[in-house]
């Protein structure tokens, strides 16, 4: 398969996830209850990219100890909650995990 | 100034926040598809065809391990699947909406357009309230294009020491800050980052977006029902 061919597929695969449920959904689909737990679609599904994200290593093991990205997104954490503040979240996270990488 | 035009103008305005760990973002996936050797105008294709951060980070890794189409092409697919659920949550906001228009904001429907729009439904109700989104996923479209092919130009200019990949999970990290105070957003934020870091090497095909999600959805669904009985 070629290059062009292979992101025209998964251009089109992407495409058809966003797009099949707002073609096909009718709004008298949706009860109280669907909406409820619906709600709680980014909780499940950013936690996905989140926590591989920081406690990986570039070769998929789980990294605990001796990784500046836990306390790094630690703090963001703790900013994020106090402030509720997106920009001061992620540039307390990054701050934070430079200041790690470079300085101590 | 025209009221459809200022609800477009929101949507940019409200999302201008997110994107700024988006130009990380945008240039990391530019100097990685050099990196592994693609041609310029096929990286670039890439995000003009995808359009989707994840989506695209994902292909490269895969495609530098050399994994097969199929499995590069399932994993994009399973990595989407959480648009899936974006898609049934704005259907109902835009459902009386023209084809032409379902299909433009299903191009636009990123994370970042998502999460912020999905806020603004939610407290606003007039019937041109999808211009917001298309104000949102138009300004995303526009920073990732021009941050793509401004790293696909550095190339390998900018150090990977900088760690700016580290910048991917503050962004989503960012956008669940209003969770962290809810006690069951909480628990089901703990179930699906647990499911995806410890299934991330034992669930196939990159599946573990999807997993993990499911598993975050049916602690949802079972602690909601819990706190309705007592």
């Amino acid at each position: 398969m070629s290059d062009w061919t292979l992101i025209i597929y998964c251009g089109l695969i992407t495409f058809l996830t966003r797009f099949s449920m707002i073609a096909l959904l009718k709004k008298e689909m949706f009860n109280d209850r669907i909406r409820e737990v619906l709600s709680y679609v980014p909780s499940a599904i950013f936690p996905a990219i989140i926590f591989p994200a920081i406690f990986l290593d570039n070769t998929g093991s789980i990294q605990i100890e001796d990784n500046p990205k836990i306390l790094g997104a630690f703090i963001a954490m703790i900013v994020g909650i106090l402030t509720r503040n997106i920009i001061a979240t992620i540039f307390s996270g990054l701050a934070s995990y430079w200041f790690l990488i470079f300085v101590v | 100034m025209n009221s459809n035009f200022k609800i477009f103008l929101k949507g940019i305005i409200d999302v201008s926040p997110l994107m700024i760990p988006v130009v990380p973002f945008g240039l990391i996936y530019g100097i990685l598809a050099i990196d592994v050797g693609l041609s310029p105008l096929v990286a670039m294709g890439m995000s003009l065809i995808v359009f989707g951060g994840a989506s695209q980070i994902i292909l490269l890794q895969l495609f530098s391990g050399g994994a097969s189409s199929l499995i590069i092409i399932s994993s994009v697919g399973a990595i989407n699947s959480r648009h899936l659920l974006y898609g049934a949550v704005v259907s109902e906001h835009v459902s009386d909406l023209k084809l032409v228009w379902k299909i433009i904001i299903s191009y636009f429907l990123i994370d970042q357009a998502f999460a912020i729009s999905n806020k603004y439904f939610k407290k606003n109700n007039n019937k041109n309230k999808y211009l917001h989104l298309v104000g949102g996923g138009f300004t995303c479209w526009v920073v990732w294009q021009t941050t793509s092919f401004l790293g696909i130009i550095l190339g390998s200019a900018i150090p990977e020491k900088l760690g700016l990949s580290f910048a991917v999970p503050l962004t989503f990290l960012a956008i669940l800050v209003n969770d962290f105070r809810k006690i069951i957003n909480v628990i089901v934020i703990l179930v699906s980052g647990l499911v995806a870091m410890f299934g991330y090497n034992y669930i196939p095909y990159k599946a573990y977006v999807i997993v993990a999600a499911f598993a975050g959805l049916v602690t949802a669904l079972i602690l909601t029902k819990m706190i309705k009985k007592q």
